[in-house]
């Protein structure tokens, strides 16, 4: 319980320092939210009429303060670009980023847990030999050229996607989760990789534990040993690189959807930070920083309860 | 075996790098032709001996594209690592050394930054700091900082108690010293390995930021734009897009192997 209080006492501190950073940091470039709004052409008399109109000659505490509040409202200011709420720019994208993340992350774990088990039990052998060499080859893919490749290996030599054919959820979510499997696959694959390194060292340091000769002693199959005493132990140092995966999960897919051409958080990002649009560009960050920290603290909450020795520290 | 296969990597990853090390190099001062010059007759021509790696939408030639692109990789990694690493290392070692509450303030900072995806970092210090190639440094040389000063700073811990470090202090050999010549190198094994990985990302980063148009700007050249605007030709000149992305896996595969080997991981 203890651990937990101090768990989301930790939460509440990092959420509120990111966005006094993400705040300050716009803050600091020259020229302000009048001058943006209003262009360089702009007279002195009339910039300080919209500067006060905007708020902007309170001190700066405050209005970060305002500004927060605002932002737990759901009032994340108006896009310089397009004069419409950025919360409903975001709303309408969240949900595409969100499926693609949760996609890739459902595919890490589904390739890195059999492949790093298979690596582990044939470690030295042609079977983890093989593995260990696309391994590295894998890990040694650019993020983008990774979904290059799967374009062109699924949409243009297989057919089994139309590239830059993205439905939009509201259409239909059938459609929209199947192109987006291919964006997930190519987020995922680096990521497998490591885990699937990971994990084999790992269960190569637990099938020379004691516990292991005591389970066959016993008259336990291999498989009985290998799935249902090795792995659980195994898995444990690898939840913590899942767990610091996710932030780059939901990094890769900024870039990813530029390759795909999918209109998610990332290519909304991408865009405001081309048109300089900074109250855009501020929302989108703290928004998606705060969501990789609320998915730590849970992993971390999880971590717990998996493994009660971590308690201790 | 293990270790066999260990050794293997770095001599295979050694070649690699040095090789692709050399090409990036020469990129820096040299091309076969100049990478900017269009040739409408050129568009899209296959590769041969004159072209090896054909010629893209302008007529341009790959080869040297990518040539002078390695050579801008290769400038943005170095720099990112001067400014990342150097720092880095400072404080890891500072704050390994001294402890107390600027090691716990430091690193309670790290904590916040290592949560952040780098890559979202980058991308906020270019929306203030604006697009190229200096700036996309400076901005991946500050998100990689946490990075070393964590490593730095947990080998230093290891050795501050050992007794080489004691029996130094014994005879009253000063702070700096103890820090930069008896403890820094025999981490060295650890930070090679940790500049290895880091040069690599500091590649990946890049790419990435460029193939999004808020790298490095033109004229001058990178691989990742490239990428980027070679995707639409994807199946009329399958190679203006091939040969950068193999020329840029083989660049991080060498380094790859060579941080594996440096690691002298057991496993």
């Amino acid at each position: 319980m203890k651990y937990l209080i101090k768990k989301i006492g930790t939460l509440i501190i990092t959420l509120l320092i990111i966005s006094l950073l993400s705040f300050l940091a716009f803050q600091v470039i020259p020229g302000d939210a009048a001058l943006s709004k209003l262009g360089t052409g702009a007279t002195g008399e009339k910039r300080e009429e919209l500067r006060r109109e905007m708020g902007l000659d309170r001190p700066v505490l405050e209005r970060y303060g305002s500004w927060l509040l605002d932002f737990i409202r759901g009032d994340m200011g108006e896009s310089y670009t397009y004069s419409i709420p950025v919360s409903e720019m975001i709303k309408e994208k969240l949900p595409v980023t969100l499926a693609i993340a949760v996609m890739a992350f459902i595919c890490m774990l589904a390739v890195s847990i059999p492949l790093g088990l298979l690596a582990g039990k044939y470690s030295g052998r042609l079977p983890d030999k093989i593995l260990m060499v696309l391994d590295q080859l894998v890990m040694s893919v650019p993020g983008f050229f990774m979904g290059i490749l799967i374009t062109c290996l699924f949409g243009l030599v297989l057919h089994w996607f139309t590239p830059g054919g993205y439905v939009s959820y509201q259409e239909g979510w059938g459609p929209f989760l199947g192109y987006l499997i291919f964006p997930a696959l190519s987020i995922a694959l680096p990521k497998c990789a490591m885990g699937i390194k990971l994990l084999r060292s790992s269960v190569i340091g637990e099938l020379g534990q004691d516990y292991v000769r005591t389970a066959y002693s016993r008259g336990n199959s291999q498989r009985q040993v290998l799935f249902g005493h090795v792995l659980k132990n195994s898995l444990l140092p690898v939840v913590t690189f899942w767990a610091l995966a996710v932030a780059d999960i939901v990094a890769s897919s900024v870039i990813l959807e530029q390759v795909f051409t999918i209109p998610g958080l990332g290519t909304l990002l991408v865009q405001s930070i081309s048109n300089r649009d900074h109250p855009v560009v501020q929302a989108v960050i703290v928004l998606v920083a705060g969501l990789v920290v609320v998915i730590n603290f849970f992993v971390d909450v999880l971590y717990g309860i998996i493994d009660p020795r971590v308690e201790v520290h | 075996m293990e270790k066999g296969f260990y050794r293997y990597n770095m001599v295979v990853g050694g070649i690699l790098a040095g090789v692709m090390t050399v090409f990036m190099l020469v990129g820096l001062f040299y091309t076969p032709y100049d990478p900017e010059t269009m040739d409408p007759f050129l568009k899209f021509a296959h590769a041969s001996l004159a072209h090896p790696f054909g010629c893209d939408q302008f007529g341009r030639d790959i080869f040297s594209r990518v040539l002078q692109g390695s050579g801008t990789t290769f400038l943005v990694a170095v720099g990112t690592l001067a400014i990342g690493a150097g720092t880095g290392t400072f404080l890891g070692l500072a704050t390994g050394y001294f402890g107390g509450w600027p090691d716990e303030a430091i690193m309670r900072f790290n904590d916040l930054i290592v949560a952040f995806p780098s890559i979202l970092l980058a991308l906020i210090s270019i929306s203030l700091l604006g697009p190229g190639k200096y700036n996309v440094i400076l901005a991946l040389g500050i998100v990689f900082i946490p990075s070393f000063a964590r490593i730095v700073r947990s080998e230093v811990i290891v050795h501050k108690d050992m007794d080489y470090v004691k029996s130094a202090r014994l005879m009253g050999v000063g702070h700096m010293r103890i820090l930069f010549v008896h403890i820094l190198p025999n981490i060295k094994g650890t930070l090679f390995s940790a500049l290895a990985i880091g040069f690599n990302n500091a590649v990946l980063s890049e790419a990435g930021m460029s193939y999004l148009g808020i790298g490095v700007q033109p004229p001058d050249a990178s691989i990742g734009r490239m990428m980027s605007e070679g995707q639409a030709y994807i199946f009329t000149a399958p190679w203006s897009i091939l040969f950068p992305g193999v020329v840029m896996i083989l660049m991080v595969l060498g380094f790859g192997l060579l941080s594996d080997g440096c690691g002298d991981r057991d496993a």
